[in-house]
């Protein structure tokens, strides 16, 4: 993650849970939910998004549901980070669960959309190449960096749990 | 330095004689509930991969509400899943198509005061109202909870929200949480936890106290508590034929709080929520007059028997307009019974209402009544994001029961207080 850019997709507060991951497709496979996530905001956003991208926003992201396909919608699509000033509690847990990077950045809407960034998920350090910018989110504590490292909770016990050795 | 209720809660489920929010702690968990959308049909294929079983079959409890009644091949397949997964693991405090979790939970008794409690839902801070810390999760985190009994949190502050003075006529719990979404917002409560106090809450019964916890989620607030008193034990001993031990359970006199906001129920009006958030809530006058096709009252927030008893109250002898439709999805089957015998539901039918099952239902765009495109509804449910009940397009305006019967009977938004103790006809 330290070395990866991608490009930022900017949106505003109180991004809900049905606007990630709509009802109306929960019982549709995570590949079909996915399609419809944020297309209220942003049609084009699940079409284009690439592997490495980071979703920035405002205040409350994720607010609403405890589905946790809102987080897996996400990661489904390729994004590595949330840049947010602030999430939903439930939905900074599931982020966490599915090996996303939640990081809460008072400075987020400094970030433009389309905006380069590379992250530095250890000391939280956002730089923005675009606007040759850095930004200190709050780090993440210790033993959440580990879940998010495993590639989320489930990885993340199957090593705690012996059931697949480190090497696997 | 004193603890409050929550801090003392999580102190006694992590181990410890005290904590200090902002600590991230382990904590034991007394109960975890879940339902058919987030349960068993995710929760068992992490469980197959950590080749884990649930760690005690009796502290977790099932309930099936979100799919039912199965309504396509898929709904059917995922709660025939549900089904034998809870024989699979021995788990009898399974509920099948009863109702809706928060509400069914204390129904059978399975909350008491001072457990740490997590539920598969973000309407989980419901269980609140008896005096539980009790919080939502996602699917992967409660198949982490059943496989090991455990989970971490960070320490909340604890805001207390004091409703002191008279309710008006024609006001409820649901208006005092639309009105604090408009006041705080839907951030204000920062992932804290809500504690509820004041001479009103003190008054309310348990009903409207799980309203006001089961909303504290559109504050997003981690939860919202508040503290047992006869009134909660009254309800569980009628429950469980037991009396519970709970006066350990209440903050200390020198406990620290976030902050302390104070409010005059006297001054309080019913409240409506415009389209897409609940903080888009004012005074109904600011929002009467708007046309309507539908009016809901269901969900875990607005259905239960104390909530058909207030939509009653406004349509007793009247009609809901001819061109709209009045849906009820009572919150659970008991509740149902329970409107059937006092002569509630022979009322709402007589107004012209469609009864639907018990269940989450349209309230989250799964089950019968979901909204087309154009579509403008009111409900008692607890959020109204876009979307969410159905078409993008559709508007949906949230108000209590009184104000949702009372909308239907106008084909407008309405204010429901002309139409109590024999007002307009």
């Amino acid at each position: 993650m330290n070395d990866q850019t991608g490009r930022a997709w900017v949106f505003g507060d109180n991004v809900d849970t049905d606007q990630l991951a709509p009802g109306i497709y929960i019982k549709r496979p995570i590949a079909e939910l996915a399609r419809h996530c944020l297309e209220g905001l942003a049609p084009d956003f699940a079409s284009s998004v690439s592997p490495g991208d980071c979703v920035v926003a405002g205040k409350n992201f994720g607010a609403g549901s405890s589905r946790e396909q809102a987080a897996e919608a996400l990661r489904h699509l390729g994004v590595k980070a949330i840049i947010a000033q602030s999430f939903g509690g439930i939905f900074y847990r599931n982020a966490i669960n599915f090996g996303l990077l939640p990081l809460i950045c008072a400075d987020a809407s400094s970030i433009g959309n389309g905006d380069i960034l590379r992250i530095d998920a250890s000391s939280g350090e956002v730089f923005n190449l675009t606007r040759e910018q850095n930004y200190q989110a709050e780090a993440i504590p210790a033993h959440l960096l580990q879940i998010i490292n495993a590639g989320g909770l489930l990885p993340y016990l199957e090593t705690r749990l012996g059931v697949k050795t480190k090497n696997d | 330095m004193g603890q409050t209720l929550a801090e003392k809660i999580i102190a006694r489920a992590a181990g410890r004689e005290h904590v200090r929010p902002g600590e991230i702690v382990t904590c034991s968990v007394d109960l975890a509930m879940m339902h058919d959308s987030g349960g068993p049909r995710r929760i068992k294929p992490v469980l197959e991969k950590l080749g884990a079983k649930v760690w005690d079959a009796d502290k977790v409890v099932v309930i099936t509400d979100h799919f039912v009644p199965a309504v396509d091949v898929q709904s059917a397949e995922i709660l025939n899943l549900t089904r034998e997964w809870v024989v699979a693991q021995g788990i009898e405090n399974f509920y099948d198509m009863q109702g809706i979790c928060h509400v069914v939970l204390p129904e059978r008794g399975h909350l008491l005061p001072g457990m740490f409690v997590v539920g598969g839902d973000s309407h989980s801070p419901t269980g609140g109202a008896f005096g539980c810390f009790m919080f939502g999760v996602g699917a992967t985190d409660m198949a982490g909870i059943v496989a090991t009994g455990e989970t971490w949190i960070k320490v909340p502050e604890t805001i207390s929200i004091d409703w002191s003075g008279k309710m008006p006529r024609g006001t409820c719990a649901k208006d005092i949480m639309l009105k604090l979404c408009a006041s705080l917002g839907m951030d204000g409560g920062d992932y804290q936890v809500i504690q509820y106090s004041g001479n009103v809450i003190s008054s309310f019964d348990m009903a409207e106290r799980m309203t006001l916890c089961n909303m504290a989620a559109e504050l997003g607030a981690q939860t919202g508590i508040v503290a047992a008193d006869n009134t909660t034990l009254d309800f569980i001993e009628n429950t469980i034929g037991a009396r519970p031990e709970a006066q350990n359970w209440h903050g200390d006199a020198d406990a620290s709080y976030r902050k302390t906001l104070r409010f005059d129920a006297g001054a309080l009006i019913p409240q409506v929520a415009a389209p897409h958030s609940p903080a888009n809530a004012a005074g109904v006058d600011e929002q009467a007059s708007a046309k309507i096709t539908q009016a809901y009252i269901g969900a875990c927030t607005g259905a239960k028997l104390n909530d058909l008893q207030m939509a009653a109250e406004v349509l007793a002898g009247r009609q809901i307009a001819r061109d709209i439709r009045l849906l009820i999805a009572p919150a659970s089957v008991r509740e149902l019974a329970q409107a059937t015998k006092d002569g509630t539901l022979g009322i709402l039918l007589a107004a012209g209402a469609t009864l639907l099952p018990s269940g989450c239902g349209a309230c989250a765009g799964y089950g019968a009544g979901v909204l087309g495109e154009g579509d403008v509804c009111i409900a008692s449910t607890a959020r109204n994001f876009q979307g969410r009940m159905g078409s993008k397009s559709a508007r949906v305006y949230l108000g209590s029961p009184y104000t949702v019967a009372a909308s239907a009977i106008a084909g407008e938004i309405c204010d429901p207080r002309p139409f109590l103790d024999g007002g307009v006809l």
